[in-house]
């Protein structure tokens, strides 16, 4: 009935090199085959106390200095000291994510629903959505900053300009899944062009929609924190510019490490909501 | 035989004639095929693959427009889906994102009506699924799956019920089960059935008339009472009226496909004419 190679997420890892692991992860803590031994989980926490121990004893061992590489200890110690500084830029970083990929999302959905329909625009419009889909939005960002100042804005068009393709190409995969024999069967009941898209189309992208709304918003979250280093006075990206240069690496890799807990955060919110609205195909 | 002429028939069907283009040029499916079935009947359609069987019958459902020729429903022309019209198609069909109840509830949001509780818990119940309402499509057999999809569409009491190799996936085993199962139902709320089958053995079982039809492009070749009583048995399969009504039927099918491969290097059609 479905090609397998288009829903991979919900079974097996993800599409990029890099989310393999996240996903991986994600559905063996998150989801789980079921509930995980106590030996298990020991070993878990052991191999984690190891490299997190093993890197502060190393560091320690070999005196390297700390803007080169902070030890794991001081960053924890920065994360908690300076987290009243941080705070309000993660706001920042937010507030640019959701209202860009918001965007990005919801054009990117209704496009692909809609293009899925007429094949022969889909085909004039296709080789733009892939040349977004694969040029980097932020090479735009400066000529976004030149237009429209060092506020939100240039950031929340990045984002969506990054998240919204990724979405509709993802989306329209699902979309094009044509199955006909469930289209003859709601035809036969006498159902509508409008009813045969929201009960038997929609569902059935359903899986791959949750796929392209993990991806993008990955992506959604790497263009705003870049657009933050390449101009304006907020953001997490922001503080990443700044601190490196002050060389203060240890507050550095505390803002490293609320970004990547972030995007685990999100990841993992689309992948169980993915679970839950569409395990039916996993 | 000469009561149909007179009596209008439930489903009529008038010099239907169907093409499709295709690459290698216009596809002749059926042509100028005739078929009438009365109120109450099951009435089986045989013939070799690729005659045109299942545009017949899509035809009959409305779900195909004709090229030529009309359906008619209690003389009245069919244009269209209808909801006097259940349809059970090759696979079970059901949405896998739907669990049992919700699929059987499909066709009542489709057409915006209340399902009939009673009238569908009896159905569940007579092919044995009560209870499994909350189940998924996967966690279902493939003999439930289709005794789901049957129940579907006997739901919303379309007045004829039209199966399209309904269990041409299922072991034969199942299969003398469904077909006992359809008996029953039948016997009991009469429906008008039509039923496309490969299997003679159903086609007897179940049928008051097989319809045989000829290679492509398809006509109703010839049409064979089948006089057993009901309910039949099982055992009535193993008489040699049976035997020698399979043979005729056989016969008329090969011959006609024997001399197809004399006659022509025809390609293959059975996609090009679902």
């Amino acid at each position: 009935m479905s090609e397998s190679d288009t829903i991979p997420q919900f079974k097996r890892g993800g599409v990029g090199s890099d989310k393999v692991d996240i996903s991986g992860g994600m559905s063996s803590l998150a989801a789980g085959p079921g509930i995980r031994s106590l030996s298990e989980v020991l070993a878990i926490i052991a191999v984690a106390v190891m490299i997190i121990g093993g890197t502060e004893l190393a560091l320690n061992l070999f005196a390297v200095p700390q803007y080169i590489l902070p030890k794991p200890s001081e960053i924890a110690m920065a994360l908690v000291s300076d987290f009243h500084l941080i705070a309000p830029q993660l706001g920042h970083t937010l507030i640019e994510l959701f209202s860009g990929f918001g965007i990005g999302a919801v054009v990117g959905l209704v496009l692909a629903a809609v293009i899925t329909q007429y094949p022969f625009a889909e085909k004039i419009i296709t080789p733009y959505i892939l040349l977004l889909v694969t040029t980097p939005m932020l090479a735009l960002v400066p000529l976004l900053i030149l237009r429209f100042g060092f506020g939100y804005e240039p950031r929340i068009i990045a984002v969506a300009l990054a998240s919204g393709p990724m979405v509709m190409i993802n989306a329209a995969t699902g979309f094009r899944r044509v199955d006909s024999g469930k289209i003859a069967l709601a035809r036969s009941y006498g159902a509508s062009t409008l009813q045969i898209f929201w009960k038997v189309r929609a569902p059935m992208a359903l899986p791959m929609i949750f796929v392209g709304l993990m991806v993008g918003s990955i992506f959604g979250l790497l263009t705003a924190v870049g657009a933050e280093m390449v101009g304006g006075g907020f953001g997490l990206g922001n503080r990443l510019t700044s601190y490196s240069s002050m060389i203060q690496m240890p507050q550095f890799f505390a803002v490293v490490l609320i970004l990547s807990i972030l995007g685990i955060l999100i990841y993992t919110l689309f992948f169980l909501l993915g679970k839950k609205f569409a395990s039916w195909e996993a | 035989m000469s009561d149909a002429a007179i009596i209008q028939p439930k489903l009529g069907v008038r010099n239907a004639t169907k093409s499709y283009s295709t690459r290698s040029g216009d596809l002749l499916a059926i042509d100028d095929c005739s078929l009438d079935v009365k109120a109450g009947e099951i009435v089986s359609i045989v013939g070799p693959s690729g005659c045109g069987k299942t545009t017949l019958l899509w035809s009959m459902s409305g779900l195909h427009q004709l090229s030529s020729g009309e359906v008619l429903l209690d003389g009245k022309l069919v244009d269209g889906p209808n909801p006097e019209i259940g349809m059970v198609f090759q696979d079970a069909n059901l949405l896998p994102w739907r669990n049992l109840d919700q699929n059987i509830n499909f066709p009542f949001e489709i057409m915006g009506a209340k399902p009939d509780r009673a009238w569908v818990d009896d159905l569940l119940g007579r092919v044995g699924l009560a209870g499994f309402g909350g189940r998924m499509p996967r966690e279902l057999s493939g003999g439930m799956q289709q005794r789901a999809a049957l129940v579907r569409a006997l739901s919303f009491k379309p007045s004829v019920l039209l199966m399209d190799e309904p269990f041409g996936a299922l072991d034969a085993f199942t299969r003398e089960e469904m077909n006992q199962m359809v008996e029953e139902i039948w016997m009991d709320s009469p429906t008008t059935i039509v039923l496309i089958t490969h299997s003679l053995e159903e086609a007897i079982f179940l049928s008051d008339r097989i319809a045989v039809m000829s290679p492509r492009p398809g006509k109703v070749a010839s049409i064979h009472e089948v006089p057993f009583a009901r309910p039949r048995s099982l055992e009535i399969m193993a008489t040699k009226e049976v035997f020698d009504l399979t043979n005729i039927i056989k016969k008329e099918i090969v011959g006609d496909q024997q001399s197809r491969y004399a006659r022509s290097s025809d390609a293959p059609v059975a996609q090009a004419a679902r």
